[in-house]
């Protein structure tokens, strides 16, 4: 199987679903003649036009509003915004409009956008450029919440974001855009709402979304040449979440950690340690559920500083070994 | 502007359908029948019938909180209008939207709207959609003066504007952003000059005088059509009701209110229709029971609707999946 990048990944299944359906486009800043601010749209603009890469003025909430309102008719917009952080600014749009549309209209209505972005630290963007959230937007009934980790992922993800008739929040990690993985020439879609299990294991199951799969996977081959042995499941969609495949890969090792790149208070690990708590999985438990999680601090500017706001693969080594102490 | 008795006499039918709907519902919400918040558009019926009569089926509009009278002038169906407001299940909204989300897709009402401003955006979309589809669909996006003061207002207006959207942006100055007069939440008099910083006409009329209304629509959605691009209106008029029912208006002069009231679009047109020969007293006052009449048996239909269940609550969030309530 060829591998690829990330970027390039998610930029194959944005075209091939252009292709397959002319009402999918996309509209976003920069996203056209200059490819995106990190080129995920790189090439698109000149194969598809203007009116089906819509470069915009520096407009979050109208894109947000754009977006619904297209959707509302029968289109099926990718909006892009340029830095997870800055879907705080077309909040209303998402959160009261996208969101609730379908509810507050009786279910006579779909919303099918997808709003993707790059999020996370690790590029000395500081705190305005730097945050994970997807957490939040799971808290928004009527969202869908996709982050994907593996270029695999994030082709077969995007594809499925955009045939669904619901809006999905895609929540890209920038540190993944240059990773590489196999990614089949065939075609497939990865369906939301079914998480995957990204490395088989028996001693203990660590819970990763997003950047942290490739640490925690990292982790796992570092604790391997001590003999643990580490299973690794990657929720892939925050909502719906498949907490049944936690739940009997933590049944299977007996013991969980949960490894977010969010801020810790309130992240959505809570919710998957809940999740696991309130499960048939409990009693199977032989220690406490861990959490790794960011600090609960704005991502600072200084490169030490940064890395450790958030896990890194030594603190996900120690806190394993801890467990198993 | 020459129009047809069939034209001008279905103008007349619904700004009188709009007052007698808004005049019951605020009796019924005095009597306890309407849960939550209504906004009453009496008052400025001849700013929604004057715009929506020069639109079809097919074209979109996004309402406001104030939205019953644009949703009637677009088609809306009273019935379903107030077993909403009832929260009833044969309701707009199967009674989980209410006065503020009534939608029709049918007939391109993209719902009324509970967050200020919203609709601009929305009506960007819309009017990209119709763009992208090759129809000639056009957008009115309805808002208030309160709006104009919105990011969204500027952002959209601005948008539709570098994209020659077919979108009319009308804005219903009633005078007030809740309790705040116009000339003390903006420094301008009229809301249209803000278009000039967009690059496209902006026009302001009397939003009480509904074929004033009905001819710069009638311009600006044939500009829309024809691709020319977007168009703000802006309608002067007055919001006879507080911002809510139960509102005690302090904040304005009862002479203000009068002064107003002697202005009403209703009268007024019907002197035009009589004094011009269109129309006599006597099929005048038909009209007026015939809406009576229709209003009443929207209400009856309301009261004998059945309630929702409690679990329709969990339904209609995603088209495909279904909360499982406290079962987790």
């Amino acid at each position: 199987m060829p591998e690829k990048l990330y970027i390039d990944a998610l930029r194959e299944g944005l075209r091939e679903e252009m292709l397959r359906d002319e009402n999918v486009f996309i509209i976003g800043e920069d996203v056209g003649l200059y490819g995106g601010a990190f080129g995920v749209t790189k090439g698109l603009f000149q194969e598809f036009g203007e009116d089906r890469v819509k470069d915009t003025p520096i407009s979050e909430a109208a894109i947000a509003g754009a977006a619904v309102g297209a959707a509302l008719c029968g289109m099926r917009p990718v909006a892009e915004i340029m830095f997870f952080d800055f879907f705080t600014i077309a909040m209303d749009q998402l959160v009261n409009q996208g969101a609730k549309n379908r509810y507050m209209f009786g279910g006579k209505a779909k919303v099918p956008m997808v709003i993707r972005g790059p999020m996370g630290c690790g590029t000395g963007a500081a705190a305005q450029h730097s945050q994970s959230f997807p957490a939040v937007f799971a808290h928004f009934p009527g969202l869908k919440v996709v982050m994907p980790s593996t270029p695999y992922d994030v082709k077969g993800l995007i594809k499925a974001s955009i045939r669904d008739d619901n809006p999905v929040v895609f929540a890209e990690h920038k540190l993944l855009y240059r990773v590489k993985g196999e990614v089949p020439e065939e075609e497939y879609i990865v369906p939301l709402g079914k998480a995957d299990i990204k490395r088989k294991g028996k001693d203990i199951t660590i819970v990763a979304g997003s950047i942290m799969v490739i640490r925690a996977l990292e982790a796992a081959k570092q604790l391997e040449q001590e003999g643990i042995d580490v299973e690794v499941v990657d929720p892939r969609t925050l909502k719906p979440l498949d907490m049944g495949t936690i739940v009997d890969s933590v049944k299977k090792t007996g013991r969980v950690i949960i490894v977010e790149d969010d801020p810790m208070s309130f992240g959505w690990g809570a919710e998957v340690a809940a999740g696991i708590a309130s499960s048939s999985a409990f009693d199977y438990l032989d220690a406490p559920i861990k959490r790794l999680a960011g600090l609960d601090i704005p991502i600072p500017y200084n490169p030490n500083l940064e890395k450790h706001a958030v896990p890194q693969v030594e603190d996900i080594v120690k806190a394993i070994k801890d467990i198993l102490e | 502007m020459n129009l047809s008795q069939e034209l001008l006499a279905s103008m007349y039918r619904k700004m009188m359908k709009i007052r007698k709907f808004e005049q019951r519902v605020s009796e019924l919400f005095a009597q306890g029948m309407v849960p939550g918040f209504v906004h009453l558009y009496i008052g400025e019926e001849a700013t929604a019938v004057g715009v929506c009569e020069n639109l079809k089926d097919t074209d979109y509009i996004t309402s406001t909180h104030r939205g019953h009278g644009h949703l009637i002038a677009k088609g809306g169906e009273l019935k379903y209008m107030m077993a909403e407001l009832f929260g009833r299940k044969t309701g707009y909204c199967k009674g989980k939207g209410g006065s503020m989300h009534i939608a029709d897709a049918k007939i391109g009402i993209l719902g009324a709207n509970g967050i200020v401003g919203a609709g601009l955006p929305i009506s960007v979309g819309s009017g990209l959609s119709a763009r992208m589809r090759g129809t000639d669909q056009v957008t009115v996006c309805f808002f208030g003066d309160g709006a104009s003061n919105q990011g969204t207002f500027h952002e959209a207006m601005n948008m539709a504007s570098i994209w020659r959207l077919p979108v009319i942006f009308v804005c219903e100055n009633n005078l007030y952003g809740i309790s705040m007069r116009q000339d003390r939440h903006q420094a301008i008099a009229d809301i249209s000059d803000r278009a000039q910083a967009y690059g496209f006409p902006g026009i302001t009329v009397d939003g009480n005088d509904v074929l004033a209304v009905y001819e710069v629509a009638h311009e600006a959605v044939k500009r829309a059509r024809e691709g020319a691009g977007p168009t703000l209106i802006e309608c002067k008029t007055y919001r006879w009701r507080g911002h809510f029912e139960g509102d005690p208006t302090t904040y304005r002069a009862k002479e203000e209110l009068e002064e107003w009231m002697a202005k009403d679009p209703i009268p007024r047109f019907a002197r035009y229709l009589e004094e011009n020969g269109y129309a006599s007293r006597k099929e005048l006052e038909e009209i007026e029971r015939s809406v009576e009449s229709e209003v009443q048996q929207a209400i009856d239909f309301a009261e004998k609707s059945d309630l929702p269940d409690e679990a329709d609550a969990v339904t209609d969030v995603y088209s495909d999946l279904v909360e499982e309530g406290r079962a987790r």
